[in-house]
């Protein structure tokens, strides 16, 4: 017994855990800097953010170690009935939360503040694993996929439930890890491809230059790029994408120099490519009787499809008071009290910071709250802010290197249970750090989930310390299972 | 086969990484603007404002300085429940002005800049005793402040015209001066207005971090980027409070002005302006309504006469006429001019009084002769010998009358100076269609007709006529603290007539006192020269003037009186200037004296509509 203990501490990746140690730490002074106040005194006072995220921090370490004291097999073992029991505390969250800014997911308990939703993550990761752990486990049967995608969706109409929508769509970041264990590339690339088609469209709906559609002409564009790739990935016929590019470039400068004497509609022009594209496609699929061209074909002239039926949807049959709630709730709409002003007065903040940022607790915009959620969502503000460009960069690179290193981890399962886990783990972090930064710079939609170890809060950090040291845990343990 | 996928996703992350990175490089380093927008955000720039320079007499005493005042502002959000009654109470408003008040802040079309975080104002210039009421009580009432103002204090009840008036500045002093925003307060009239950029200091600057409600959450790294304000300079006039008192306690119940002035320097001693005003009707919170008042008035009490009533000079013009027939060899000072109690060329109009015949210059200067000065003019205008037209002798006149001073602002350190009016021929070419002759413009030889000037002109003739031949500009400030005075009030003007003939002009106006038309001027032991002037003019009686200065050969004051509707000049001009002449220059009034004092002082000469 002694001895496996004493091993556990040297078969456990210290790699990460050092990464682990870094975020937490820089985060801590962040949310330092953040939550600053002019009259406040000490940075350990435990009524101020700091002094408890201090407290949420040194909690952690306790539940790392009863992570880690634990049986490896105790969580495939227990899986399913972690996972229930999440499940139903998920469904008492919604009747039992009290009204906190419109969202029902926080069970309050005397002082404390729990949100269940954020430990669920780990728990439906575990279930899945453990779903998928049975030998000779194939993804692609229709029963199989079905379960798993049940297992995925029930957490996520609960959490809808709770109108927590950002929380909600952390959970298709299984999708990736899906995709890694062999769900079709097609299902991620028309989901992927779908969510930004849907974006870029309501982003530039009204938006007309000359007489053409911004957003017609960017996503068809997007559109003949991506299938341009699929035909170097699935077939690297370079024939067929040299036609393609050749007729691409050819429309557009004689669109270009027909603009010269007469207005030119070229997101008609780059529509009317896809269709030709697609045509082309169909025709190679004929004579070569290759169904993979069909395929693509039927990609192009889908995404043409969907970007219409947006259209269409959005302008024809809503409301206009419900566009403006869906162009606010996407963070789209230029609304200068609400989510636009999050994302001006964030970029503000970031750009302030230059090269090399004004210093620790130096920040002047974060701090006076023009950034809202300075010290939750938008703590990646502060970083820009005080840090400058050289300190958001090797935060990012951490982060990249963070979720890397979680890849070789799960690569390195002998168990599927384990490297399904470990995909799980990667895919929420790679999930969060791209929707929240994303946010943060303005390049994603406003969507308020938590930055990874450097947002306030105990739930947040203890759900992803959990979700991390299971998968520790199981590693340190990979040669024995 | 699915191994593989791992590099895809690897892959995905590293590209993920690197758009943020390189989204990150075009927000922090290639894109300027953000910097800005940053600094404009957090950075309240708190205006710290100096205090306005302080105002003296020429002998020290303080004429204006500054009072605390005291602002009551109330920040909405911070207000609690309180006993409004007794809130009304201790600052003397009804519920219904409180409400009104309150309601009126919270209006944002009439308070645009309205917030809840921020202060605003509810009551201006609170009274000391309202102020030490209301800091006794200030805890029971949460969300209300005091904010310390200054405002204009006067230790003296005058040269209300002098020293002007402070006033919010407007739009267009705003477009024009960046240096204001809305809520300062500037000079709006006299040394207040001119002096300006002097009196008003420069204003500092406490950088304050705020956030997005706009309350202050301290100084920007304690303050070391702060600019202290630098508080405005102190001026020291050349006004004599005491004589500007006595001048104005004499004027009162009367309409007119008197000026005196230093004629070595151009300082003025005083400027009356009848009737007047307390200087301290201008200040807080009653100046629009006294303003108004003061503006309705019909004897125009804000009409700075010293300055801007352009009166015909009557009688004591004709210095200057003399001065230029000599310059010009039209006369000397032995020719003589007969008169037969009026101008016989134009058979006895204008007439004149009775004295001998003919006359010389320096006795028709004494007796205020009017033949002598209408035969000069039609001497130098209508002969061919001197001048090829009559339009060009008359314009060589009205460019000496023009070098005396006539005609354009002398350029008085006020503002509002009005330049008077001398003609010239193509005046009169546009009226008599060219043809016209000395007879035609004849009262311009006696100062009538179109000839009009400001006090401030017919004194600054007695001053350069004192210093014989030049003058100084006048002016009414002696010093700015730490600063130079303007040259322009330094350098001597000289005249374009020779030194010499000053001389005579000078002895005709001691006759005058001596035997002639002013021997009301005359104080023992001071050689007081003056010249009387009665001018017709078209509201009413004769305006009763005094031109003058004493000593006759080291002289240390010229002076100007001017009383509307007085009739002659000897009656109530002559005796007003030799008191103000003995006040200044022996510092008391003699017993023999006393009974014109209370006479004088006792007169009213109103115009009889305002009854």
């Amino acid at each position: 017994m002694y001895s496996r203990k004493k091993s556990l501490w040297k078969t456990v990746d210290w790699i990460t855990i050092l990464f682990y140690l870094i975020m937490v730490i820089a985060g801590w002074f962040t949310i330092c800097s953040a939550s600053y106040e002019f009259d406040h005194v000490g940075l350990f006072d435990p009524s101020g953010r700091p002094g408890l995220q201090l407290l949420w921090i040194g909690l952690s370490m306790g539940l790392i170690f009863v992570i880690m004291m634990l049986e490896s097999n105790f969580y495939d073992i227990f899986a399913y009935l972690i996972y229930g029991m999440m499940i139903l505390l998920l469904i008492a969250t919604i009747f039992l939360a009290p009204d906190i800014k419109g969202s029902r997911s926080w069970l309050v308990m005397g002082p404390l503040r729990i949100q269940p939703a954020e430990f669920a993550k780990f728990a439906t990761a575990l279930a899945i694993a453990r779903f998928m752990n049975g030998y000779g486990f194939k993804l692609t049967t229709v029963k199989n996929f079905s379960i798993t995608l049940l297992l995925i969706f029930l957490p996520i109409v609960c959490i809808l439930l709770q109108q927590e929508t950002g929380s909600a769509l952390v959970y298709f970041a299984f999708f990736l890890m899906l995709y890694r264990e062999g769900m079709s590339g097609y299902i991620l690339l028309a989901g992927i491809s779908a969510v930004v088609f849907f974006v870029t469209t309501m982003k530039y709906a009204d938006e007309v230059v000359g007489i053409t559609p911004v957003g017609e002409l960017v996503v068809s564009c997007m559109i003949l790029v991506i299938t341009l790739l699929l035909i170097e990935v699935v077939r690297k016929n370079r024939l067929a994408i040299k036609v393609i590019s050749i007729a691409m470039a050819a429309t557009f400068l004689l669109g270009y120099l027909v603009s010269l004497f007469m207005p030119v509609n070229f997101g008609l022009l780059a529509m009317l490519l896809v269709v030709a594209t697609a045509c082309y496609l169909l025709y190679l699929a004929l004579r070569a009787w290759a169904w993979p061209y069909a395929i693509i074909a039927a990609f192009a002239l889908g995404s043409l499809a969907f970007m219409f039926s947006i259209d269409y949807v959005f302008d024809e049959i809503l409301e206009p008071h419900q566009q403006i709630r869906i162009k606010v709730s996407l963070g789209l709409e230029d609304d200068s009290t609400g989510a636009g002003y999050n994302v001006n007065q964030s970029k503000i903040a970031i750009g302030s910071g230059g090269l090399t940022g004004k210093g620790f607790l130096n920040g002047t915009q974060a701090k006076l709250k023009y950034v809202p959620e300075q010290d939750t969502d938008f703590i990646f503000c502060t970083v820009g802010e005080e840090q400058g460009f050289v300190g958001s960069t090797l935060v990012l690179l951490l982060f990249a290197a963070f979720i890397l290193r979680l890849i070789v981890l799960a690569e390195r399962q002998s168990s599927n249970f384990a490297r399904v886990y470990g995909y799980c783990v990667a895919s929420i972090f790679m999930f969060h750090v791209a929707i929240n930064i994303g946010m943060v710079i303005g390049i994603v939609p406003v969507i308020g989930i938590p930055l990874p170890f450097f947002s306030y809060g105990g739930s947040a950090l203890w759900a992803f310390t959990i979700l991390l040291f299971i998968f520790l845990r199981l590693d340190a343990s990979r040669r024995e299972r | 086969m699915l191994e593989n996928r791992r590099y895809v996703i690897a892959g995905a992350v590293v590209v993920l990484i690197l758009i943020f990175i390189v989204r990150l490089f075009f927000l922090q380093i290639v894109s300027p603007d953000y910097k800005a927008w940053a600094d404009s955000n957090a950075f309240l720039k708190k205006t710290l404002y100096p205090s306005r320079g302080m105002i003296y007499d020429r002998n020290g005493n303080l004429l204006v300085y500054n009072q605390p005042a005291y602002d009551v502002m109330v920040i909405m959000r911070e207000v609690q429940p309180f006993d409004t009654l007794d809130f009304c109470n201790i600052l003397g408003i009804t519920q219904e002005t409180f409400v009104k008040r309150i309601a009126d802040i919270r209006n944002r079309r009439l308070n645009p800049g309205y917030s809840s975080y921020v202060p605003q104002l509810f009551m201006n210039q609170l009274s000391v005793q309202g102020y030490g009421v209301l800091q006794e009580k200030l805890y029971k009432f949460p969300g209300f402040y005091i904010q310390n103002r200054t405002i204009r204090e006067y230790n003296y009840p005058n040269a209300a015209h002098i020293l002007g008036s402070i006033g919010e500045v407007n739009k267009k002093d705003i477009e024009e001066d960046p240096y204001y925003v809305r809520g300062d307060y500037s000079g709006r009239s006299g040394v207040e207005k001119s002096y300006e950029q002097e009196l008003r200091g420069v204003k500092g600057v406490e950088i304050l971090l705020r956030d997005a409600h706009g309350r202050i959450k301290g100084k920007y790294e304690e303050g070391i980027h702060d600019i202290a304000p630098e508080s405005g300079k102190s001026l020291t006039m050349s006004i004599d409070v005491e004589l500007q008192a006595y001048g104005e306690m004499l004027m009162q119940n009367k309409l007119g002005a008197i000026v005196m002035i230093e004629p070595a320097t151009g300082e003025v001693l005083c400027m009356v302006s009848a009737p007047t005003f307390d200087p301290g009707l201008m200040v807080g919170r009653q100046r629009g309504r006294n303003h108004a008042i003061l503006a309705k008035d019909p004897l125009k009490p804000l009409f700075d006469r010293p300055l801007m009533a352009c009166y015909p000079p009557g009688s004591t013009f004709k210095p200057t006429q003399g001065l230029i027939f000599m310059q010009e060899g039209v006369v000397t000072p032995e020719t003589t001019y007969s008169c037969a109690h009026g101008y016989t060329y134009r058979g006895g109009r204008p007439a004149c009084h009775g004295h001998y015949s003919p006359i010389a210059l320096v006795p028709a200067l004494a007796t205020s002769c009017n033949s002598y000065f209408c035969w000069g003019l039609h001497e130098m205008i209508d002969s061919r010998r001197r001048y090829p037209t009559v339009q060009e002798g008359f314009e060589v006149w009205k460019n000496h009358m023009v070098s005396m001073g006539y005609g354009y602002k002398l350029g008085i350190d006020l503002p509002g100076e009005k330049r008077g009016f001398i003609p010239n021929s193509q005046f009169y070419d546009k009226i008599y269609q060219e043809r016209w002759n000395s007879s035609t413009i004849i009262s311009i030889a006696i100062g009538q007709g179109e000839i009009l000037t400001t006090p401030l002109q017919i004194c600054n003739l007695g001053a350069t006529i004192a210093n014989r031949g030049y003058f100084i500009t006048p002016h009414v400030v002696k010093e700015i603290e730490d600063t130079p005075l303007d040259t322009l009030f330094t350098n001597r003007r000289y005249t374009s007539i020779d030194p010499q003939y000053y001389d005579y002009a000078a002895e005709g106006m001691r006759h005058a006192v001596l035997g002639g038309t002013c021997r009301g001027a005359a104080i023992p032991g001071i050689e007081v020269c003056g010249k009387t002037g009665t001018a017709e003019n078209p509201h009413g009686k004769d305006h009763s003037i005094f031109m003058g200065f004493a000593p006759y050969d080291k002289p240390g004051v010229a002076i100007a009186v001017f009383i509307e509707n007085a009739g002659f000049g000897a009656t109530y001009a002559v005796p007003i200037g030799k008191l103000m002449l003995e006040k200044y220059l022996k510092g008391e009034i003699s017993e023999s004296s006393k009974y014109t004092e209370e006479y004088i002082k006792n007169a009213v000469i109103l115009p009889n509509h305002v009854f």
